[in-house]
């Protein structure tokens, strides 16, 4: 008998945390991501990560992404993560648009996946989400 | 297994099943996933899942692009909840038949009244239409069905036949429209007409919408309603104005469906439509498979060089498809 699985798209949740109202960022990398053949599910502004993380359990997804343009990125960051791993939700974290250089160490220290800055391409952003999720894999 | 969360890294589908029987939202999660992929797994969990199938009140809101379907189904699916009932939303939106990719945006309507209330909300993509959805939508209704929700709601964009046929599926089926829609010969056309349990006029707060209340009476007068007919209920979702009147529409409806016997019959119908189209993907890929096989490629080439008509060519397959 053939074998009728279908290849499961990547199923990745976007946000933005707090008052942060841009979501102009967030829409256009939707868009990019969607079009990389992802299945974006859409959360938009002023979510919490309590909210992020029951919205990645109910709809299975394998990754997490969230815009900051305010300067909140290492606070939020943190939060997220370790709402991650209080959840042991087992997915990626992906921080997109304004972070200053000094600030990506910090990131990536914390456990950031990928780091997407103004400029990042439709390539970069689809590549940086699935080598994200593969290294967890 | 396909990107295990750390929970539930390497754990068999049946145990997956009973965390999610359990009330585990992520394992609720992830079997929906393994539902929807197809396959082995997906197999097993159906096993697992329909002998606890048959409780819950499927309910379909379908409706044009921008109607406010998904606004007013988080105002439905958070007022059921406020009232005690278990609730489950399945919210289907279009893949890019181009990329394959999807963006599910239909929680950022329902989450604000939902979130925190019990309610379980999982967007699908199409994911290439086809036949495949005829088979992954029902098949996840039945889990989350299973798993013990009361009331399950799946919500589609009422644009295709393939969306229709979805919300075809369920017990009861609302069409939601808005006032300024159209007139009853829009309604007509749309095909949507013979497929409305309920209708709702969305954004009633808009004027127009007692005339397409009006539109919509005239239209069933000229239908057959003797078995059933429509009531027509309005809402302004993003208050909340008419939810309580459609709640006790569709429970109206499913209590006509009881008390004709209806439910068996719709069932029934499901059942078979459901069935139709697993069994013509099965065949589909035995066709195939005897097609590729070293008979299947000779018969090809005795037709090809003008040897053996069709006819014999088609008796030589079948007899190869269904040897004895």
């Amino acid at each position: 008998m053939s074998d009728t699985t279908n290849e499961k798209p990547l199923r990745i949740v976007l946000a933005k945390l707090g008052l942060d109202g841009h979501d102009r960022g967030l829409k256009v990398v939707a868009r990019m991501l969607r079009d990389g053949g992802l299945e974006v599910i859409y959360l938009g502004l002023r979510q919490t990560t309590d909210q992020v993380i029951a919205a990645v359990e109910q709809e299975d997804a394998d990754a997490i992404g969230i815009s900051m343009l305010n300067g909140g990125h290492l606070a939020l960051s943190q939060k997220m993560i370790n709402a991650i791993n209080e959840a042991e939700a087992g997915v990626p974290l992906i921080v997109g648009g304004i972070v200053p250089e000094a600030d990506v160490e910090k990131l990536n220290e914390m456990g950031v996946a990928a780091i997407l800055g103004p400029g990042s391409s439709s390539e970069d952003c689809v590549a940086s989400v699935r080598a994200a999720v593969a290294a967890l894999a | 297994m396909n990107q295990p969360t750390s929970g539930l890294r390497g754990l068999p589908v049946s145990d997956i099943f009973t965390r999610a029987c359990d009330g585990d939202r992520r394992a609720i999660g992830r079997v929906l996933s393994i539902a929807e992929r197809g396959g082995t797994d997906s197999i097993e969990l159906g096993e697992l899942a329909h002998k606890l199938t048959g409780n819950a009140h499927v309910v379909g809101i379908t409706g044009a692009p921008g109607a406010g379907k998904s606004t007013l189904t988080g105002r439905l699916a958070a007022t059921l909840a406020a009232s005690g009932r278990r609730v489950a939303v399945l919210a289907i939106d279009p893949s890019s038949p181009v990329t394959g990719g999807a963006i599910l945006g239909d929680r950022i309507r329902m989450d604000e009244h939902n979130y925190g209330t019990g309610t379980f909300i999982r967007s699908m993509a199409t994911r290439g239409q086809g036949g495949g959805l005829a088979v992954a939508v029902p098949a996840a209704i039945r889990i989350l069905d299973a798993v013990g929700f009361e009331i399950v709601i799946v919500e589609t964009v009422g644009v295709g036949q393939i969306e229709i046929d979805i919300a075809g599926t369920a017990d009861t089926t609302a069409i939601v429209v808005t006032p300024g829609w159209g007139d009853a010969v829009q309604a007509n056309k749309a095909g949507l007409l013979e497929l409305a349990d309920v209708f709702v006029v969305n954004k009633a707060d808009r004027p127009g919408a007692s005339d397409s209340r009006r539109d919509l009476e005239l239209m069933l007068d000229l239908s057959d309603t003797s078995e059933w007919r429509p009531d027509i209920v309005l809402t302004v979702g993003t208050e909340g104005d008419g939810v309580d009147d459609l709640i006790t529409e569709l429970a109206r409806h499913r209590q006509h469906l009881a008390d004709a016997g209806q439910l068996e019959a719709r069932r029934r119908r499901r059942a078979q439509h459901e069935l139709r189209v697993r069994a013509g993907d099965a065949l589909a890929n035995r066709l195939k498979d005897a097609l590729n096989s070293a008979e299947g490629q000779s018969i090809i080439t005795a037709m090809a060089s003008g040897g053996a008509s069709p006819a014999s060519s088609l008796d030589r397959l079948l007899d190869e498809l269904y040897p004895n």
